[in-house]
C-alpha cells in the first residue's frame, strides 16, 4: 500500500486539516461526560440549579461544534478519497493504454479490467472508512483511557479488562472465520459455475437425459455452500451478545466497586458517571481498531494489484527520433525475422524472410498454432521481433514512431471488435475528419450498407458495447468498412472472412478489388477458397516458411499446402486448380 | 441456438460482498451506503410467497421471535436497575451507610439478566441461521429443478446472466434480509417501546424531550437519505459508464493501438472519471452525514437530559441513578430508530428480489408429457415431416407447411447462409421447441406421443457448441451413458480418433478439463464430443459439422470420425462441407429460417435457383 502514497502528495493539507478537524470532533464528544459530572456534582448534588443552567450551555455549544468538525471530517474524507481514487484510476487506464500486448498477456485482460475497476472501488471504500475512523478510533481510545484514568484511577484496571476480553473474541471469532470466508468464496464460484454449466449445456443436457444428474451436482454444491455459510453464520452471531454482555458487565462492576470508593470518600458520584461514559467510549474506540485491522489486509491486497500495473513499463516505445519513411506504397518485409514469447522455450516464428509487395495480395495460410496471426501482429507492432526486422517502405518499423507506422495501416481482426456509439462513429473511428461520402462508400464495399439501411436510424443506429446488438457478420463487416474508411496503404486481413458466409464472403473481396487496388493486402485466412487467387501465398508449419508461390505452384511442391487443401476442396476442384 | 452461445457474464455474478464482511449490513450504525431501493410489482404476493416458504419454519419462527422479545426486554430493563444502584449509593453516602447488601442483590440480579439475554441472543441467532440457510437452500434447489423444467424458448430469449443471477444475488439479498432484517423489525420495535416505557416510568418530562427529538431525528435521516441516494444513482451510473469504457478498451486493445485511438480513449476516459468523481464524493459525503447527525442527535438529547435531569433532580423530582439509566436509554434510542428507518426500503428491496425468484419459479414449464406415452421398441429411424408449421413467435411463423420423409439410414443435409435458421430442424426433431401445426413422426409415431427422454434418447448429437462439463475427459466422454466401463470409453474413443491426443495430455483420461474448458484446444473438444455421441450409441444424429478454428490435420480426424458416426445411422447433418452435401441423400435448403428449397445436390442443381448461387458462390473468384 506504501507504493501508492505518493498520490497523496496534493492532499497534504487537506489531511492536516482532517486531522485537526478529528481531534476537535474527538475532543467535543469527549468532553461531554466531564461537563455532565459537573453538574452532577456541584449542580445536583450541591443542589444549584445556575450550575446546571450554565454548564448545559456549554455542553449545547460543543455539541454544535462536535456536529461541524464532523461534518467537516466527512466533507475532506468522501473529498480525499474519492479525488485520490480519480487520481489512481487516471494513472492506471493511462499507463494500461500505452500497454504492448505483452503486457496484456503478462497480465490478462479480465485481470486488468478488475485491477482498474474493482480494485480501485475497494481501496476508495476502505480508504474513506479508514479516513473517517483511523484517525479518531485511536483519539478517542486514547483522550477517553486518559480522561477516565484522572477521574478514578484505581478502576481503570476494569477497562483494560475488558478491551482485552473484546480484542480476544474478536480476533479468535476471525481467526476461525477468515479461512472459511475464503471458502466460501470458492463454494459460491462452485455454485455459479454448476449453474452456469447447466444453463450454458441445456440442450446436451435435455439430449442426453442427464437432467437428474445435473440437479444432483448442483444439490451437492448447494449443500456444501449452505453448511459452511451455516457454520459461519452461526459464529458470527456470538459476535453481537458478546459484545453487548461485555459492556454491560463493565458498567455493573464500575458501579459496584465505584460504591465502595465513593463510601469511602475518594470517588465523587459525578465522576463515577463520566467514568463509565468514558469507558463505552473507550471500548468502542477499540471495537472500531479491530475492524480497521481487519479491513486493512483486504485493501492492502487491492493496492498492491494496482501498483503492479503501475510499476510495469511498456516494451515497446517509440524511438528518440522517429524516422519518417520518404516513399509512400506500403512495401513490407520481412528480414530473417524470429518472435518468441517472453519466458517460453520454443519460439514461435523462425527465419521468416518474405516480402508483400503493394498492389498484390499476400496471403499465409496454415494450421492452427502455425504462427499465422503473429506474423501480422508484428507489422503494427502489437510485438516486437525478437530477431530480424520489419521494414516498411524501407525502414525498420522501430524505428518509426507507432502513431506514423499505424496511421498506414488498415488492421481487421479475426474477432470483429466494435466500439459503443453510432455506426458512423465506429466507421470513422481511425479517421476522424471523413465525410459521409467516405463512410457510405466504405459501408458499401463491405457489403454493409444493405443492412444499415434497413436499420431504422440507418448509420446514426447505436451499436452495444462489443457490440451485442448485431450478428457476428454484420460486425465483421462494419469493422472492414472502419479499416477501409482509413484509406491505408496497408491492408490487414487476419482471418477476417470466416464469420461471413460463402455469399457474402465472395460478394465483398469482389467489390474489394476497386478499392485495394495498388495496395498492399495481407491476408490470414483458413479457408483455402478465400486465398487461392492471392498474387503470393506463404505457407507456415510450426512457425517456419515451408512454402512460397501461388496456388498451383503450392499445390505442386508443398506438402503441407497440398493437405490443407485437400481436407478442405474436392477432388474436382484441386484437379481444376491444377489444371 | 446462436445467440446462446456467448458465456454468460460471469465476472458481474461473483457476490463477491456476499462471503465476507458485507453480512453485517444494520449493526454498528455507521451509516453504509445506501442505494436507491428497488420496488416490488407486487409487495403483497410477494411477502405471501415468502412466508410460504417460511411455514414448514413456524415453530421456529416463533421461538426465534419470543427469544427475541426477551432479549432485548431483559437488556431494556437493566439501565433501570443499574440506575436503582446509583440511588442506593447516593441514598447511602448521603446518609453515609452504604446498603451493601441490597445493592449485591440487584447487581446479581443484573448480571443474571445480562447473561439470559445474550444467551437468548445467541440461541435466537443461532435458530434463525438455520432457519434462514434452509430457506436459501430450498430456493435455490427450487431453482436448479426448474430450469430443467422450463421449455427452451425461455432460455432462448435471456442471457444466462440473468437466470445466473437469480441463483446468486437475488437469492442473497433474501437469504441476508432473513438472516438478520427479520430480528432486526423485531428487537427494533421492542427497544422503541421498552425504552419508551422505562423513560415513562423514570420521568415523563424527560420523555417528552425523547419524543420531540424522535420526529426531528426521522427528518433528518429521510433528509440525508434521499439525498445520498440521489448522488449514490449518479455515481453508479457513471460507474457503469466507465466500467463499460475499461472493458471496451481493454478487450478491444489491438484495436484501439491499430487505429490510433489512445488519446481519444484516454480522453474519454477522463471526463468520464471526473464525472464519476463529482458523483462519487457527494454520495459518500451524504451517506456519511447519517452518522454525524445521529451522534449530535444524540448529544443533543444528551445535553438535553442532562440539563432537565439535573433541574428535576434539584426539585427532588428524579434521583441521579434515574437520569444516568435515562442517559443509557437515550444512547440505545437512537440504533432502533435508524434501523426502522431504513427497514423499508429493506424489506422492498428484498421484495423486488424474492419476486423476481418467484416469477422465475413461476414460468410455464415445457408441456407436460402425454400421458400414455408410445413404447418404443426397435426403432428403425425413418423420420417424417407431415405438414410442419413453425414459428419462434406465434404471430411469426418461419417453416409454412413442409413435409418431407426420411428413409431410416438416410444422410439429410441442412444448409444454408449464417442466420437462415439452420438449427432450427434440431430445435423440433428434439423437442426443445413444438411445432405449431402438422407433426414430426418418427417409424411413424407422432414425438409428442412419446416421452421426451425416450424420443431425446433416439438421438445422438453432435454440436458446433462443444459443451463440455469440468470433470475428467472419461467423466465427459461417458455423459450419455452411465455406468459405462473405462474399456468401453477407450474404445469410443478409438472410434473417434481421439486416444491418441488423449494419452498424449497430462493425466490422460483423468485429466480434468478446468473451468473454461480452454485446456484443450477447439478441435480436441468436438473430438470429445464425438467420442461422446459414440459410446451414447443412439440410433439417429444430429451433427453440426461447421469446425471452425480447428486445425487442418485435427480437421481432416474430425471428418473421418463423423464419417465413421454417421454410418447406418438416420443423420441430420448442418453441413458446411461440399462432399457431404453432395453424398446426402436429401439437402434441405434454409433461407430466413423456412425451407426453401429440398432434394438431393443435382436436383437442386438442375433447379438452379438459390442451392445454385449458394454452391456457386463457395468457389467465386477472389
Amino acid at each position: 500500500m506504501t507504493k501508492l502514497l505518493k498520490y497523496f502528495k496534493p492532499y497534504i493539507w487537506p489531511l492536516v486539516f482532517l486531522t485537526i478537524l478529528t481531534f476537535g470532533q474527538t475532543m467535543a464528544n469527549l468532553a461531554l461526560p466531564d461537563y455532565m459530572a459537573n453538574i452532577v456534582n456541584q449542580g445536583i448534588v450541591g443542589g444549584d440549579s445556575g450550575v446546571i443552567y450554565h454548564f448545559g450551555l456549554i455542553m449545547l455549544l460543543i455539541t454544535f461544534a462536535g456536529g461541524l468538525a464532523t461534518i467537516g471530517v466527512g466533507y475532506l474524507a468522501s473529498k480525499i478519497g474519492t479525488g485520490f481514487s480519480r487520481k489512481i484510476r487516471d494513472a492506471l487506464f493511462t499507463k494500461i493504454e500505452s500497454f504492448s500486448l505483452v503486457e496484456f498477456n503478462k497480465f490478462s485482460t479480465a485481470s486488468l479490467i478488475t485491477r482498474s475497476t474493482n480494485d480501485i472501488q475497494q481501496i476508495q471504500r476502505v480508504l474513506i472508512m479508514l479516513l473517517r475512523l483511523a484517525l479518531m478510533a485511536p483519539f478517542m481510545g486514547i483522550i477517553a483511557i486518559a480522561k477516565a484514568y484522572s477521574l478514578a484511577p484505581s478502576m481503570s484496571w476494569i477497562m483494560a479488562v475488558s478491551i482485552t476480553a473484546l480484542v480476544v473474541i474478536i480476533a479468535v471469532i476471525f481467526k476461525i472465520a477468515m479461512p472459511k470466508f475464503k471458502k466460501l468464496q470458492k463454494l459460491v464460484d462452485k455454485l455459479n459455475l454448476v449453474t452456469r454449466e447447466m444453463l450454458t449445456g441445456l440442450r446436451v443436457i435435455r439430449s442426453f437425459n442427464k437432467e437428474k444428474y445435473e440437479e444432483n451436482k448442483f444439490k451437492e454444491a448447494n449443500q456444501e455452500l449452505t453448511s459452511v455459510n451455516l457454520f459461519v453464520n452461526r459464529l458470527m452471531v456470538i459476535l453481537q451478545p458478546a459484545m453487548m454482555l461485555i459492556l454491560n458487565l463493565t458498567v455493573i462492576t464500575i458501579v459496584w466497586l465505584g460504591a465502595g470508593q465513593i463510601d469511602a470518600g475518594t470517588l465523587q458520584i459525578g465522576n463515577m458517571l463520566a467514568f463509565m461514559q468514558y469507558a463505552m467510549q473507550a471500548i468502542f474506540a477499540f471495537l472500531m481498531i479491530s475492524i480497521i485491522f481487519i479491513m486493512i489486509p483486504r485493501a492492502s491486497v487491492s493496492a498492491t494489484r494496482i501498483a503492479e500495473v503501475l510499476e510495469s513499463e511498456t516494451t515497446i516505445k517509440d524511438p528518440k527520433h522517429p524516422i519518417k519513411p520518404k516513399n509512400l506504397g506500403g512495401r513490407i518485409e520481412f528480414k530473417d525475422v524470429a518472435f518468441s514469447y517472453t519466458g517460453s522455450e520454443e519460439p514461435v516464428l523462425q527465419h521468416l524472410s518474405f516480402v508483400a509487395m503493394p498492389g498484390q495480395t499476400t496471403a499465409i495460410v496454415g494450421s492452427t498454432g502455425s504462427g499465422k496471426s503473429t506474423v501480422v501482429n508484428l507489422i503494427p507492432r502489437f510485438y516486437d521481433v525478437t530477431a530480424g526486422q520489419i521494414l516498411v517502405d524501407g525502414v525498420d518499423v522501430r524505428a518509426m514512431s507507432q502513431k506514423e507506422l499505424r496511421s498506414r495501416i488498415g488492421y481487421i481482426s479475426q474477432k470483429a471488435i466494435l466500439f459503443s456509439g453510432t455506426i458512423r462513429e465506429n466507421i470513422k473511428y481511425g479517421m476522424p475528419n471523413a465525410d459521409d461520402k467516405d463512410v457510405m462508400q466504405a459501408a458499401e464495399i463491405a457489403q454493409a450498407l444493405e443492412f444499415i439501411e434497413e436499420l431504422e436510424e440507418k448509420f446514426e443506429s447505436h451499436i452495444a458495447q462489443a457490440g451485442a446488438n448485431i450478428s457476428g457478420g454484420q460486425k465483421q463487416r462494419l469493422a472492414i468498412a472502419r479499416a477501409l474508411a482509413k484509406n491505408p496503404e496497408i491492408f490487414i486481413f487476419d482471418d477476417s472472412f470466416s464469420a461471413l458466409d460463402f455469399k457474402t464472403d465472395a460478394a465483398l473481396r469482389k467489390a474489394l478489388q476497386t478499392r485495394i487496388k495498388g495496395k498492399t493486402v495481407l491476408i490470414v485466412a483458413q479457408r483455402i477458397s478465400t486465398i487461392m487467387h492471392a498474387e503470393k501465398i506463404v505457407v507456415l508449419d510450426a512457425g517456419k516458411i515451408v512454402g512460397k508461390g501461388t496456388h498451383s505452384e503450392l499445390l505442386r511442391n508443398c506438402t503441407v499446402y497440398r493437405e490443407i487443401a485437400s481436407s478442405q476442396l474436392s477432388e474436382q476442384e484441386l484437379a481444376n486448380a491444377r489444371a | 441456438m446462436e445467440k446462446n452461445n456467448q458465456k454468460s457474464n460471469k465476472s458481474t455474478t461473483s457476490p463477491g460482498a456476499s462471503g465476507g464482511f458485507g453480512r453485517k449490513r444494520g449493526h454498528g450504525g455507521m451509516g453504509g451506503l445506501k442505494g436507491p431501493v428497488e420496488k416490488p410489482k407486487n409487495f403483497k404476493a410477494t411477502m405471501a410467497a415468502l412466508i410460504k416458504y417460511l411455514k414448514p419454519f413456524r415453530i421456529s419462527i416463533i421461538i426465534v421471535l419470543v427469544f427475541a422479545v426477551i432479549s432485548t426486554g431483559f437488556t431494556i430493563i437493566g439501565p433501570k436497575i443499574l440506575g436503582n444502584v446509583t440511588n442506593n449509593i447516593v441514598a447511602g453516602y448521603l446518609n453515609h451507610m452504604i446498603d451493601y447488601g441490597a445493592i449485591l442483590k440487584l447487581i446479581e440480579l443484573l448480571i443474571g439478566l445480562y447473561l439470559l439475554s445474550a444467551l437468548f441472543s445467541y440461541i435466537q441467532g443461532w435458530i434463525m441461521s438455520g432457519v434462514s440457510q434452509k430457506v436459501t437452500f430450498n430456493l435455490r434447489r427450487d431453482i436448479s429443478l426448474k430450469i430443467n423444467r422450463l421449455p427452451l424458448s425461455y432460455f432462448d430469449n435471456r442471457t444466462h446472466g440473468e437466470v445466473l443471477s437469480r441463483v446468486t444475488n437475488d437469492v442473497d439479498t433474501v437469504s441476508q434480509t432473513l438472516n438478520q432484517s427479520l430480528i432486526q423489525i423485531v428487537t427494533a420495535i421492542t427497544s422503541i417501546i421498552g425504552i419508551l416505557i422505562m423513560m415513562l416510568t423514570i420521568s415523563w418530562q424527560m420523555t417528552l424531550v425523547a419524543i420531540i427529538i424522535l420526529p426531528i431525528s426521522l427528518g433528518l435521516i429521510n433528509l440525508v437519505v434521499g439525498k445520498s441516494q440521489k448522488y449514490f444513482s449518479k455515481q453508479q451510473v457513471s460507474l457503469g459508464k466507465i466500467n463499460g469504457h475499461i472493458e471496451e478498451m481493454f478487450s478491444g486493445h489491438t484495436i484501439m493501438k491499430a487505429f490510433n485511438g489512445e488519446k481519444k480513449s484516454i480522453a474519454t476516459f477522463h471526463a468520464i472519471n471526473n464525472e464519476l468523481y463529482d458523483g462519487a464524493w457527494k454520495s459518500h459525503f451524504f451517506s456519511g452525514l447519517l452518522m454525524p447527525i445521529m451522534t449530535f442527535i444524540g448529544n443533543l438529547g444528551y445535553v438535553a437530559v442532562a440539563v432537565l435531569g439535573g433541574w428535576l433532580a434539584i426539585n427532588g423530582k428524579i434521583k441521579i441513578g434515574d437520569i444516568q439509566a435515562f442517559i443509557q436509554y437515550m444512547n440505545q434510542f437512537t440504533q432502533p430508530i435508524t434501523q426502522t428507518a431504513n427497514i423499508a426500503n429493506v424489506l422492498q428491496s428484498t421484495a423486488a428480489a424474492a419476486e423476481r425468484v418467484f416469477e422465475f419459479l413461476a414460468e410455464k414449464n415445457e408441456i407436460t408429457e402425454t400421458a400414455f406415452p408410445v413404447l418404443l421398441p426397435n426403432i428403425k429411424g425413418a423420420v417424417e415431416f407431415d405438414n410442419v408449421v413453425f414459428g419462434y413467435s406465434p404471430d411469426k411463423t418461419i417453416i409454412h407447411g413442409f413435409t418431407t420423409s426420411v428413409k431410416p439410414g438416410q444422410r439429410v443435409a441442412i444448409v444454408g447462409p449464417t442466420g437462415a435458421g439452420k438449427t432450427t430442424i434440431v430445435n423440433l426433431l428434439m423437442r426443445f421447441y413444438d411445432v405449431n401445426s402438422g407433426a414430426i413422426k418418427i417409424d411413424g409415431i407422432d414425438i409428442r406421443d412419446m416421452k421426451r427422454a425416450d424420443l431425446r434418447a433416439l438421438f445422438s448429437m453432435v454440436l458446433q457448441d462443444t459443451w463440455l462439463f469440468t470433470g475428467t475427459i472419461e467423466d465427459n466422454i461417458a455423459y450419455g451413458k452411465s455406468k459405462a466401463s473405462h474399456e468401453e470409453v477407450v474404445a469410443a474413443s478409438k472410434a473417434a480418433h481421439s486416444d491418441h491426443f488423449i494419452r498424449a495430455l497430462p493425466g490422460s483420461y483423468n485429466m480434468k478439463l478446468n473451468e473454461e474448458t480452454d485446456n484443450i484446444s477447439q478441435g480436441e473438444k468436438q473430438l470429445l464430443t464425438i467420442a461422446r455421441a459414440m459410446l451414447a450409441n443412439a440410433p439417429m444424429l444430429i451433427l453440426d459439422e461447421a469446425t471452425s478454428s480447428v486445425d487442418t490435420r485435427t480437421e481432416l480426424l474430425i471428418q473421418k470420425a463423423m464419417e465413421k458416426l454417421m454410418k447406418g445411422r438416420t443423420s441430420f447433418v448442418i453441413a458446411h462441407r461440399l462432399s457431404t452435401i453432395k453424398n446426402s441423400d436429401l439437402i434441405l435448403v434454409m433461407r430466413d429460417g423456412n425451407i426453401v428449397e429440398q432434394g438431393n445436390h443435382k436436383q437442386l442443381l438442375s433447379q438452379n435457383g438459390f442451392y445454385t448461387s449458394l454452391y456457386n458462390s463457395q468457389f467465386a473468384k477472389i
